[in-house]
């Protein structure tokens, strides 16, 4: 047990959690295999570890969350951590020196991890290089989001036994979504054939250098899919008019029980949560026996603890500066 | 108008023709056999002998051609019915020999709904007597903003999309548009024209109007947008046509981008074919039109463009607008002029002044839109539909606004001298338009069915 947890510490090296674009396959397959044992644990009625006792977990979302901010408390109580939640607001001071003078003094209340979530790209990393403990992105801007790209692989990985050579479809609103820049990454580093579906002003440029096949229809997308993934659509990141209506994206582009007839048929669906029913996907579909959305909250739980108790190795056993 | 199928009648010969069809560069002596609504037969054997049971028409040597296409037609239905219906406009067609319009959507409302294009479709299937296309909105209430449901649209029965004369000034509005249009292969039809640049401008800007003392619109409010637009083109890959052009450098632009490969075709109108900023002369508002009528040298590079396939198309834009809004002194007065009926006759000039051929000249109003446009006619073949125009090339008579169909008179051709006219109009096989004595006098009237 000791020689394995040995060999475990050596096989993730990370203080911070920012980006899944860090993370080498042998490391991801540690976060799985760590996350699918603390699914079982989730499931006993004695959950609790102490793993992070007499840590301090401070969840900092600059943005509204309901799921994430809730899933890491979760898994921040669960391992025995001190969880503390600030919701900031955005106010219309500069971000920029806002989201820093916030880390400076969080940052003198000596926390040893944040998990932070911030409205522009780029955010979470700036304030990594400004405190001393771990710090979690729980998603920037349209940049990234790894851990749910963490539990959405846990997901699949639970339901098909592998990841390598599936063929995953993300539809919809691509440009905007860290889900799907965080998927497109973690998936193409375990070996997964990743396509994006979604109209041409919802791709971002050059979409074909992300690795990825790109489709513009449905049928053409989900032909033979194992995995389809439905995003959804970033209204509140959208300045003018990327579509004309949510009736003409849901005609299109909404899944519903013809589109996925294309797919395999014993194809996942999945989303990351909320779901708009009616306008990226069909209402009696999300609830379909295909549907894994349910299943990629209660992983989100477990994919939390998981990076957790992997970055609580590299902590400091105590402040000596 | 109606289909092939509720239509069965007696086969209809039409012989003793001068059959013209610029698909397959054809111009011979013969005869059309129409039948269930489709050209059943064609040829030199048809010259003389209909087959038994044919009702026979002799086009005495006539020429017969495809029907002509009009892809800028503006109407007032729904909203300003004085003006125009689709009703009105389709016998001012038909008596041009135009067998399909296509309607701009700058109507009350404006064109921009499924539901509209509906119900545009079923006005014209009741009232029309010609095929009417419907061009849809690009933006939503023609207000540049956000673009219109171009998939759901395609799917009800617009045939193309469009700002009318609203130009889409914004880019990135333009841009995602076209982006947005190539997923659906949707064909985007674009009049530029730079309201800034334009300012408060009534014609062209140049001699003319300095002498008039009238506010001149300059070339490059035209050139600055069709230029930017060639350059979102390239980005996008989008399939554009431009609206009307009317000068030199949009040409070039034009021809630069056909040589660069892009999906690019171009119309022009028959005002910029055939008129210059000097028939403006004393103020007279019916030429009035936009983009204005420029200088000679334009006019000459448009018939130049035409001739070497630089501009694809020719239309009317036909624009009815009522006594009130042309009674007015120049700069006041509304923009626009019919000309679905005369662009036939218009046209002609140019063949008769021996500045293009026949072929090429009827190319622009048959094969080439129902190219761009996607349509199965505009020519002669086996199995397609029987829109056809007979048209006379020579007899010389005069244009009387008061003797034309539109509702509207704002003739720009009122009084001119023009040579031919069409006699006969057919659509799905029907004759919808012919004089009742086609030998007779043109003062005989027009007579319709449907």
């Amino acid at each position: 047990m000791s020689t394995q947890k040995k060999s475990k510490k050596s096989i993730f090296p990370h203080r911070h959690l920012l980006s899944a674009d860090d993370l080498k396959a042998d490391e991801i397959t540690y976060l799985l295999d760590l996350a699918d044992n603390f699914a079982k644990l989730n499931r006993k009625a004695a959950k609790k570890q102490d793993t992070l006792r007499g840590r301090t977990q401070i969840n900092l979302f600059f943005e509204s969350s309901t799921r994430t901010q809730s899933s890491f408390e979760l898994a921040g109580k669960r391992l025995g951590a001190d969880v503390m939640n600030m919701s900031v607001k955005s106010s219309s001071i500069s971000k920029g020196e806002t989201l820093v003078d916030t880390a400076m003094t969080l940052n003198a209340m000596r926390p040893d991890i944040l998990v932070v979530r911030h409205s522009a790209a780029g955010a979470v990393e700036l304030l990594s290089q400004k405190v001393d403990c771990s710090v979690i992105n729980a998603g920037d801007g349209s940049h990234q989001h790894p851990t749910q790209a963490l539990l959405d692989a846990l997901t699949i990985r639970r339901n098909k036994g592998k990841l390598a050579r599936l063929t995953i479809a993300i539809c919809g609103d691509i440009l905007h979504s860290r889900v799907a820049r965080s998927n497109i990454s973690l998936l193409n580093t375990m070996g997964a054939r990743v396509r994006i579906v979604a109209p041409s002003t919802l791709l971002p440029a050059n979409p074909e250098r992300l690795g990825v096949e790109v489709f513009t229809t449905m049928k053409e997308g989900l032909e033979g899919a194992d995995i389809v993934m439905m995003l959804r659509l970033q209204k509140e990141r959208m300045s003018g008019s990327f579509i004309p209506s949510t009736r003409e994206y849901f005609h299109f582009f909404g899944l519903d029980h013809e589109k996925i007839s294309y797919a395999k048929p014993d194809v996942l669906i999945m989303h990351p949560g909320p779901m708009n029913r009616g306008v990226e996907i069909d209402a009696t579909l999300a609830d379909d026996p295909r549907s894994v959305i349910r299943e990629q909250v209660e992983m989100g739980v477990a994919v939390r603890m998981a990076i957790l108790e992997a970055l609580s190795q590299h902590l400091p056993k105590s402040c000596e500066q | 108008m109606s289909n092939g199928r509720d239509n069965i009648t007696k086969p209809i010969a039409l012989i003793h023709a001068r059959v013209i069809d610029p698909a397959t560069e054809r111009d011979e002596l013969g005869g059309i056999l129409i039948e269930d609504g489709l050209i059943a037969d064609f040829g030199p054997h048809l010259a003389k002998n209909a087959p038994e049971g044919a009702e026979v028409i002799d086009c005495a040597g006539h020429i017969v051609c495809p029907g002509l296409i009009d892809m800028l037609v503006f109407t007032g239905e729904p909203g300003e019915e004085h003006r125009e219906t689709l009703a009105t406009a389709s016998r001012a067609a038909a008596t041009g020999g135009v067998t399909t319009i296509v309607t701009m959507p700058n109507t009350e409302p404006i064109i921009d709904e499924v539901a509209l294009v509906d119900f545009l479709q079923r006005r014209a299937r009741d009232t029309a007597i010609t095929r009417v296309h419907v061009m849809a909105a690009m933006t939503k209430g023609l207000k540049n903003e956000e673009m219109t449901e171009i998939g759901l649209l395609l799917e009800a029965g617009a045939i193309a999309f469009t700002n009318g004369k609203n130009s889409v000034t914004n880019a990135q509005v333009m841009r995602r548009l076209l982006a947005y249009s190539c997923d659906f292969d949707a064909l985007i039809v674009h009049y530029t024209e730079d309201p800034d640049l334009r300012g408060n401008g009534v014609m062209n800007e140049g001699e003319v109007a300095s002498r008039l003392g009238l506010p001149g619109i300059p070339k490059l409010a035209e050139t600055i947008m069709l230029a930017r637009d060639m350059r979102l083109i390239i980005d996008t890959g989008a399939r554009y046509h431009s609206a009307t052009i009317s000068c030199s450098d949009s040409l070039e632009l034009i021809r630069r981008s056909k040589r660069q490969g892009l999906k690019v075709s171009a119309g022009v109108s028959i005002n910029h074919l055939t008129l210059n900023e000097n028939d403006v002369g004393p103020y007279r508002t019916f030429c009035k039109v936009r983009p204005p009528l420029r200088s000679e040298e334009d006019r000459q590079a448009m018939v130049e463009g035409l001739r070497d396939g630089s501009i694809d198309v020719i239309v009317s834009s036909h624009d009815p607008k009522d006594a009130e809004g042309k009674r007015q002194p120049f700069e006041e007065a509304a923009y626009g002029a019919i000309g679905v009926e005369t662009l036939l006759p218009a046209a002609l000039r140019l063949y008769h002044n021996e500045e293009i051929d026949l072929m090429r000249l009827l190319r622009t109003m048959t094969i080439n839109p129902a190219t761009i446009l996607g349509l199965e006619t505009g020519r002669i073949a086996k199995g397609a539909p029987a829109d056809l125009t007979v048209f006379d090339l020579n007899t010389p008579w005069i244009i009387d606004r008061d003797l034309l169909q539109s509702r509207s008179k704002n003739s720009a051709f009122d009084e001119a001298r023009v040579q031919g006219r069409a006699l006969m109009s057919f659509v799905d096989g029907k004759r919808v338009f012919h004089f009742s004595n086609q030998s007779a006098a043109y003062t005989k009237k027009p007579v319709f069915s449907s």
